[in-house]
């Protein structure tokens, strides 16, 4: 059992997403910084896609119940336990009674807390993720309250064995850090001003040349009229060569559409399902943590590639993550 | 059936069947989606039908594992073709015919007047009107069981709100120019309010978690505020 003191900014469960349902107008939610969800799952022996509390930017003060284990990965926002900083990105054993707090952002501005078990909260179409409008999903359809008391579900046997082994390392400290984590070069360089890699939209063509050529020369600042939805950008206006009413159709994470007011919008975990603005750019999957961590007052720069270079790189990511799987899965079987 | 092939990002591709909203494209758009229901790829994880396209989502690198090194989107355009060239052309099957209840004006529809005087007709002409229609619902989007709603009259058209109001109460019915549309969830929105219905549009724990479906057709139906109370008690 894990007790809410302070819930932070907006600190919401999410797993990977609720599909199936788009096609009934249902958004899929989900983490917005999906590789870092997973890869805080990993590292306390659940599956990727269980639930994990999502923290954005001033991070919540959490109380164990219980002893648990836990990991921290994605945006840099200063744990401690205890008033002692912990590291992000490793398996963390967490004495009972003690207290997690967060403090600035460092790096980034989302980090994923994933427990052992995962957190267990009732599947809702599909899904454990909140959907924040409709209120459903999650932790009672909402973000995270004081005095919310977070149940943790069942662990699987790979969470038992890193449990044990730090376990027993504990001794009368309120923690134990295990000794490897992930290694750096893994992990995505979350930097104030990112250089995010996109593919052509769909109506590229259709904006003025001046438009297409500011898209990949200016810098577009995330404002702060920014949330899971979508990051409204401000930056040169783009404008269509002559004005032509889109057919709505389907939109997707990471789509850039410009709304007739020339600022162009990502869309991110808590988009809509369709959209009529035309779409003049398309975040490459590999680079949509970079994107989620990405913060009002960031500054964003857009570089093209090709689709096939966009899936070469989501490959040769998810190739390195097969590795990495196998890799925490022999340490843990041999005890460490 | 003839189609192209767009890629939506590296999960998704999207199948443009038309390029204007008519009841033709949405026709082949039924027939895809039905196929698809009936006979799921392996590969699809899920798909958004819209008014000319169907968009349909996979994972990647589950495709890249299976395809001995083919890139996802390839694999999936060369998979889509025997598939479309399989289906024939406009296999339309008959409508469902769902009737919503709506109570008029009042407290329930605070732009009912506005509609009126907008059209130079009375209150209850704008209701005859609206309830005589025959409705197609092309498609679903925006949110959980919006129905984007072909065939209202131009006789009761009316422009959006100049500022948009930050809260319209779950199954609103409004009006914004020649659209029709009743709004499934509370939600910010610019719309003409003109009634609400009873029935829920959005069910999360039903397993059709929508009452509409694109290719329903829709009848309104006008009802008393008595009606409604009464209805919305049975349906708690």
């Amino acid at each position: 059992m894990i007790k809410v003191l302070k819930p932070g900014l907006l600190s919401s469960i999410q797993d990977l997403g609720r599909t199936g349902y788009q096609k009934f107008g249902v958004i899929a939610s989900g983490a917005m910084d999906p590789f870092s969800h997973r890869m805080a799952n990993l590292l306390s022996g659940n599956e990727e896609n269980d639930p994990a509390l999502e923290i954005t930017m001033m991070g919540p003060i959490l109380t164990f119940e219980e002893d648990t284990l836990i990991s921290i990965c994605g945006g840099d926002l200063s744990p401690s336990i205890n008033g002692q900083p912990i590291r992000t990105w490793r398996s963390v054993f967490v004495k009972k009674g003690s207290e997690l707090k967060f403090g600035g952002c460092q790096k980034g501005c989302r980090a994923y807390l994933a427990v052992y078990g995962g957190f267990a909260v009732p599947e809702v179409m599909n899904s454990k993720s909140t959907y924040l409008r409709a209120g459903i999903g999650g932790f009672k359809g909402r973000a995270l309250k004081a005095g919310d008391v977070l149940e943790t579900g069942k662990p699987s046997l790979q969470s038992l064995k890193m449990n044990d082994f730090l376990s027993k390392q504990l001794l009368d400290k309120a923690f134990v850090e295990n000794d490897w984590g992930i290694a750096s070069k893994l992990i995505p360089e979350t930097v104030g001003n990112p250089e995010i890699r996109i593919t052509r939209g769909r109506q590229f063509d259709l904006f003025t040349h001046e438009s297409r050529i500011q898209l990949f020369n200016h810098a577009f600042e995330v404002t702060a009229q920014s949330d899971r939805m979508g990051y409204r950008l401000k930056g040169p206006s783009l404008a269509l060569s002559e004005h032509a009413e889109q057919i709505s159709e389907a939109v997707n994470f990471g789509s850039i559409q410009v709304p007739p007011d020339g600022n162009p919008i990502v869309l991110l975990a808590d988009r809509q399902t369709t959209g009529g603005y035309p779409k003049i750019g398309q975040v490459a999957a590999v680079d949509l943590p970079l994107l989620a961590q990405a913060k009002p007052g960031d500054a964003l720069r857009f570089a093209e590639i090709s689709n096939e270079q966009a899936q070469q790189l989501l490959i040769k990511r998810e190739m390195k993550l097969k590795e990495l799987k196998q890799g925490i899965f022999l340490k843990t079987r041999g005890g460490n | 059936m003839e189609y192209t092939v767009h890629p939506l990002g590296d999960n998704a591709v999207l199948i443009e069947l038309g390029n204007e909203i008519s009841e033709d494209a949405h026709q082949k758009v039924q027939t895809l989606t039905a196929f698809l229901e009936k006979h799921p790829p392996d590969w699809m994880i899920e798909y958004i039908p819209a008014y000319t396209t169907v968009t349909v989502f996979y994972n990647p690198f589950e495709i890249y594992q299976l395809s001995d090194g083919e890139l996802p989107f390839d694999f999936i355009c060369s998979h889509l073709k025997p598939l479309m060239e399989e289906l024939g052309e406009n296999k339309a099957k008959e409508a469902r015919i769902v009737e919503i209840p709506v109570c008029y004006g009042g407290e329930f529809g605070p732009d009912l007047d506005y509609v009126a005087e907008h059209n130079g007709l009375t209150p209850d002409e704008v209701i005859d009107i609206h309830s005589s229609g025959s409705y197609l619902v092309y498609m679903i989007g925006f949110a959980p069981g919006f129905p984007f709603i072909g065939g209202m009259s131009e006789q009761i058209a009316a422009p959006r709100r100049d500022t948009p109001r930050l809260k319209i109460p779950e199954r609103t019915v409004g009006i914004a120019g020649m659209q029709t549309g009743i709004y499934p969830i509370e939600t910010p929105g610019g719309w003409q309010l003109i009634g609400r219905t009873p029935v829920k549009l959005f069910r999360p724990m039903d397993e059709s978690p929508t009452l509409l479906k694109a290719g329903d057709k829709i009848k309104f139906r006008p009802i008393s505020l008595e009606e409604y109370h009464h209805w919305e008690e049975k349906d708690q």
